[in-house]
């Protein structure tokens, strides 16, 4: 089918979680496929979005290579959305905000419990970690926010079906939990 | 004739010596608010209870019912500037619901709901604040005090004790506990006193009682802050 709307997702500083209660849509991803289909997302594995409709982002920023894909997601997708509460407020990832970033590293790779040969990571592939985690709308704007810890699956269904219907996506009381 | 407030257009009696938001909830109107209990002195400092009287901002929770006032409450503006004021409140403190056991029954968070704050907005500050689990059955996490001021005024109107007070302004102000050490068990405080059940955050805790209800069966989890305001505040009157 041609002119199908475009989505591209990702999980920066998140668990995947979101993603996992996303796919929780079950058998109404087959209407969904109908009229969307998927760039860049951990479900497609292409590396890079071009020309999206959608963008959903899971999780914060915590370290450069966050910053580029949101920044390319920003550049590519008409509609930017915050998925789940990291993407929102740095969630679970940021209660690292209140410890210095070297003391967390000491303790993960040279301090910690069962740590064998002892050093930390400094390969040149690997993104610098930013000092603190942030929430994506402090980097980039934002257009939508679905708060939850995940959102459930009803969430991104009324969401992406108020999208791609026309309709301006609202959320009854019933599906916002920041939990 | 008794004397009368319009809220939004709507006449609504009143006592002499009532505030607009005594008026209001005894008439079945909810205006948004965390720092007001019924039973304690008002305190008028979350200012989530704006309302706008004859033209100009007022705290309902402190201002008095006067004769012929025109209040407004669900306006745009109104619910616009709430929402603002929440979304503050989130980002000065630290504010996780998915690792909080107060969620669902937290009134920070149902406030939030009931205005549909489904983001920030404001850049997030994560302050340094440090959580005092000293006390054998009570417990202050200063990551999520909002400085209502309820755990105070429980404390000494209903206690009859003097706990809590705040400390500092501004940026500055903090929850502080009365005792030498700064610490909650060196304290009068006991896990039946008012004051360890008022918080209307995860501020303060009883230990070990946090997830006896499961999370999806709370009290706000299906019920909306206003219903449940009011319905508490007609089941005090005994309709």
């Amino acid at each position: 089918m041609a002119n199908k709307i475009r989505v591209a997702t990702t999980s920066l500083a998140g668990c995947f979680g979101c993603h996992m209660s996303f796919l929780d849509i079950d058998e109404r991803m087959l209407q969904l496929a109908e009229v969307v289909e998927f760039d860049r997302s951990p479900l497609t594995d292409i590396e890079h979005c071009t020309n999206c409709d959608i963008g959903l982002i899971e999780g914060g920023v915590c370290n450069s290579e966050n910053v580029h894909v949101l920044r390319e997601f920003r550049n590519n997708c008409k509609i930017l959305v915050a998925v789940g509460a990291c993407a929102i407020n740095g969630g679970l990832p940021a209660m690292r905000n209140h410890i210095p970033l070297e003391e967390c590293l000491n303790e993960a790779y040279l301090d910690g419990i069962g740590v064998e040969n002892a050093q930390i990571p400094s390969d040149i592939e690997l993104p610098l970690l930013l000092d603190q985690v942030r929430p994506i709308h402090e980097v980039v704007k934002i257009d939508y926010y679905l708060p939850g810890c995940p959102p459930s699956a009803d969430v991104f269904w009324k969401f992406l079906t108020d999208l791609i219907e026309g309709r301006e996506p609202s959320l009854p009381y019933e599906l916002v939990h920041y939990d | 004739m008794s004397k009368t407030i319009t809220i939004d257009g709507k006449t609504i009696p009143f006592e002499e010596g009532q505030t607009i938001m005594d008026a209001a909830m005894a008439a079945g109107v909810y205006i948004p608010h965390l720092c007001h209990q019924p039973e304690f002195t008002p305190h008028g400092s979350c200012k989530l209870c704006t309302v706008k009287v004859n033209g100009r901002n007022c705290s309902a929770c402190t201002y008095p019912a006067m004769d012929g006032q025109d209040v407004l409450n669900e306006t745009k503006e109104l619910v616009d500037d709430r929402k603002k004021i929440t979304q503050m409140l989130f980002v000065e403190g630290n504010h996780f619901c998915p690792s909080c056991e107060k969620t669902g029954n937290c009134q920070l968070q149902a406030v939030a709901y009931h205005l549909n704050m489904l983001d920030n907005h404001f850049p997030l500050f994560y302050p340094d604040r440090e959580v005092d689990a000293s006390h054998a059955e009570v417990m202050i996490d200063h990551n999520r005090c909002i400085f209502c001021a309820l755990c105070v005024r429980a404390s000494q109107q209903t206690d009859g004790k003097d706990v809590f007070t705040l400390s500092g302004r501004g940026i500055h102000k903090h929850l502080v506990v009365n005792a030498q050490s700064g610490l909650l068990k060196d304290t009068d405080i006991d896990a039946t006193d008012r004051a360890a059940h008022i918080c209307p955050t995860g501020a303060i805790l009883i230990k070990r009682t946090g997830y006896q209800v499961p999370i999806g069966e709370r009290i706000y989890d299906h019920k909306q802050i206003d219903q449940v305001a009011l319905e508490t505040e007609h089941l005090k009157h005994g309709e």
